[in-house]
């Protein structure tokens, strides 16, 4: 793979609802700030990629509202329907296949939308919409099984709620910094067994934008370059019951390809930060078992023992992770650029001292049946 | 650098106004499965998918991971393409990269509609700004009569012009068993006498809905001349979203999408004389009209000759240029397909599959699509290595 880099990268605040905004606005504000933060115009420009959904926008062609936002008006553009790290993928792909340079940019605007009927559209509509699955109670149904076969307690998973607000603290573009416990999460109230609301992401809106060049370009940029070292996604079946949920097979094979694309051969070793998508607390533990970062079933235990707060050995979602700000399609590609952060020494109150090698994550689709793993590497 | 791209296999479904003998995934596992076919390759050879349709006719969110049963993407790499009526050339466009890139030799492109399942107008109608455009410029027709008006008043073009563009594209559609509109030949005079919808546009002016998939397999060049005799070069590809709002089109002017779009392929591959060097082209012409004026901001003619250059049959079977020799648009249009059937015909002229359709000898082959705000997509596809 020739090398390429991410040369711009910004986001907006997460919060509840910016009522001031409607989602272009936000398309226009990380557009323009990711050429800010690159030292670039619109002229260098080459390729953009969008990303949205229209079910979540309420809008066919939702990428129509923002081509113009998105400084695409006389641009080679495509759109991507899933999440930012996806979408990223295809705007590396651009570059490796001759553009100089391609911006991706993705919204949401959880705040006008209806994420219960919004993620029942995503289950068979004959034999799974009826039973009234969405995005919660199926990641019940999944953190059920993971927690029943490894013996992974509520209380471990409630851990991780814990670290990532508190490491939220830290960030300011997050959208819910806490101090909370595990009593806390323990007694928040049920949403669908064995999910409390503390082991909930957030509704979201917000907007996050990157730029990718190939190395030639990157020197004209004012920031260090993030190079992409290794990238890959895979999907695993669609019918629940004809998946494992407690054995991320897509995840595995994803990273087993990203790693070999950047020759890492010991991930626990040679990652200095994960950056992962944590819909729900329990997805932390289960998604670090299918990177490889631990045996299956030995997430809990991961947790338990401190590796991945700030400060231990293997710190992930420094950023307080998907659990502080879920912005949907675009959390994957926040998760790219809290890693770009990470390697160029931006992150502020968040940094993770020496951070050479970063591990980003995204997910699509039901229990993330579809997952892309970013490696990123400052040298 | 990029790789050298080819088109080595594509499939088709037969189109219907609706297939209820299929559910979506099944309607996707036809057109993969020839496609495979075609290419003598089983769903094991390929490195990735990308997919393509309009979430709100179907109401299926997420159809990338919904699709695995049928588009074979399981423990694969697949992801969701979506423009508009452009999402077919769109995912043709994303395929070409996915190989280009050098990540993956061999990526299957697919795009799928099932139209039956939908309330078209009622899911388009959505994609108009709701405060500014919505109320002027809903659904498809209202800025398509809009432009067919404005070219009739600016350069004297009749509905018989435009007639005689709905002709040309049901006789050749006689041709092509897989149209929905298969041996339904119409003349002047039905489209005349067909209701009228939108002033100037009537029935027989526009295109149907329809339940159908298609998919293309690419490959790169080392693999690709393994796979195929005569594999499709990708020669240039060119996307142009000109316009975000309905009242910034400029409906006097060309069609500026398809202009710039043109230019930049047209540059790409080395083209300087499109009406000579390009031997047929498989154009999205979602009505008549665009039969005549789209093809000028092409290039294939001056501005306003658009209907004398179809009168002397220079785009009909055996003229200078064929346009459509699949019946195009106007003869099958399952949205989120349309346009990859595009680029597939072009695909299917150039590697000499065309069977009754085929136009002899051709080396280069155009396919365009069209969608969200008059949006355009250009492919260029030759015989010869790019």
């Amino acid at each position: 793979m020739d090398k390429i880099a991410i040369v711009g990268a910004s986001q907006t605040k997460y919060v509840r609802r910016k009522k001031s905004e409607i989602f272009y606005d936000m398309v226009y504000e990380v557009t323009t700030k990711a050429m800010e933060d690159a030292g670039y115009t619109l002229e260098d420009i080459d390729s953009v990629i969008t990303i949205s959904n229209d079910f979540w926008d309420g809008r066919t062609i939702s990428c129509m509202a923002v081509q113009e936002a998105a400084g695409a008006h006389d641009k080679n553009v495509s759109t991507i329907e899933g999440d930012g790290a996806f979408g990223a993928f295809y705007g590396a792909m651009r570059v490796l296949s001759g553009f100089g340079t391609t911006l991706v940019v993705a919204h949401s605007k959880g705040s006008e939308g209806d994420l219960k009927v919004i993620t029942n559209a995503m289950f068979d509509p004959i034999y799974h919409r009826p039973l009234g699955l969405d995005a919660i109670s199926s990641s019940a149904l999944q953190a059920s099984v993971y927690m029943e076969r490894y013996g992974i307690t509520e209380q471990q998973c409630a851990l991780v709620s814990v670290k990532n607000h508190k490491n939220a603290k830290n960030n300011p573009y997050a959208q819910l910094p806490m101090d909370i416990t595990v009593d806390d999460v323990m007694r928040s109230k049920k949403i669908a067994d064995p999910i409390k609301l503390l082991d909930c992401s957030p509704i979201s809106d917000g907007a996050a934008a990157i730029i990718i060049a190939n190395e030639e370009r990157a020197k004209k940029a004012k920031t260090k370059p993030v190079w992409i070292k290794g990238i890959a996604h895979c999907s695993d079946a669609y019918f629940l019951g004809d998946r494992d949920l407690a054995d991320p097979v897509s995840l595995k094979d994803a990273s087993k390809k990203a790693y070999t694309m950047a020759e890492i051969k010991d991930p626990v070793s040679e990652i200095d930060v994960v950056e992962l998508y944590d819909a729900f607390s329990y997805m932390e533990p289960l998604w670090l078992e299918g990177m490889g970062i631990c045996d299956a079933g030995q997430g809990g235990q991961l947790i338990e023992k401190g590796i991945t707060v700030m400060g231990g050995k293997l710190p992930v979602n420094p950023s307080g992770g998907v659990l502080s700000a879920h912005p949907v399609l675009v959390a994957g590609l926040v998760r790219i650029i809290e890693a770009t952060l990470q390697l160029r020494g931006e992150g502020g109150a968040h940094q993770i001292k020496g951070a050479k090698t970063v591990l980003a994550h995204g997910i699509n689709g039901p229990c993330g049946q579809s997952h892309c793993v970013w490696i990123l590497g400052s040298e | 650098m990029a790789r050298r791209v080819a088109i080595v296999g594509t499939g088709q479904t037969y189109h219907k106004s609706h297939r209820l003998d299929v559910n979506g995934r099944e309607l996707i596992n036809e057109a993969v499965t020839r496609a495979l076919a075609d290419c003598e390759l089983s769903i094991a050879d390929i490195d990735a998918i990308i997919i393509g349709n309009m979430d709100h006719f179907e109401s299926i969110n997420y159809v990338d991971t919904w699709s695995v049963e049928g588009s074979g993407g399981y423990m694969k790499p697949i992801m969701k393409v979506t423009t508009g009526g452009t999402t077919g050339a769109s995912v043709a466009i994303a395929a070409y990269y996915h190989v280009a890139s050098g990540l993956f030799d061999k990526v299957l492109a697919i795009g799928w509609e099932k139209n039956s399942e939908s309330d078209t107008t009622a899911a388009i109608v959505t994609c108009s700004d709701p405060i500014w455009d919505r109320f002027s410029y809903s659904g498809a027709i209202p800025s398509l009569a809009t432009e067919a008006s404005a070219y009739m008043e600016q350069y004297g073009a009749t509905q018989e012009d435009a007639a005689r563009v709905a002709v040309r594209e049901r006789s050749h559609a006689l041709n092509n068993p897989y149209a929905q509109m298969y041996n339904r030949p119409i003349t002047i005079q039905d489209v005349m006498e067909s209701a009228m919808l939108a002033y100037p546009i009537k029935l027989l002016d526009v295109c149907p809905r329809t339940d159908g998939a298609c998919a293309v397999v690419f490959a790169a060049e080392r693999v690709a001349e393994k796979i195929a005799v005569n594999p499709a070069w990708v020669k240039s590809c060119s996307v142009r979203h000109t316009t975000t709002w309905f009242g910034d089109v400029d409906y006097d002017t060309g069609m500026l999408s398809l202009q710039r779009a043109s230019k930049e392929a047209f540059a790409n591959a080395g083209i300087k004389n499109p009406v000579e060097e390009i031997d047929v082209a498989e154009l999205y012409l979602p009505y008549s009209y665009a039969g005549l004026k789209w093809i000028e901001a092409i290039g294939f003619c001056g501005p306003g000759q658009g209907p004398k250059f179809i009168w002397d049959g220079n785009t009909d079977m055996g003229g200078k240029l064929p346009i459509n020799p699949s019946g195009g648009v106007m003869c099958t249009n399952c949205i989120g397909a349309t346009a990859l059937l595009r680029v597939a015909e072009a695909a299917i002229q150039v590697m000499g599959k065309g069977d009754a359709r085929q136009v002899p000898d051709v080396k280069t082959a155009m396919a365009t699509g069209f969608g969200g705000c008059w949006w355009s997509d250009v492919v260029i596809l030759s015989k010869e290595k790019p």
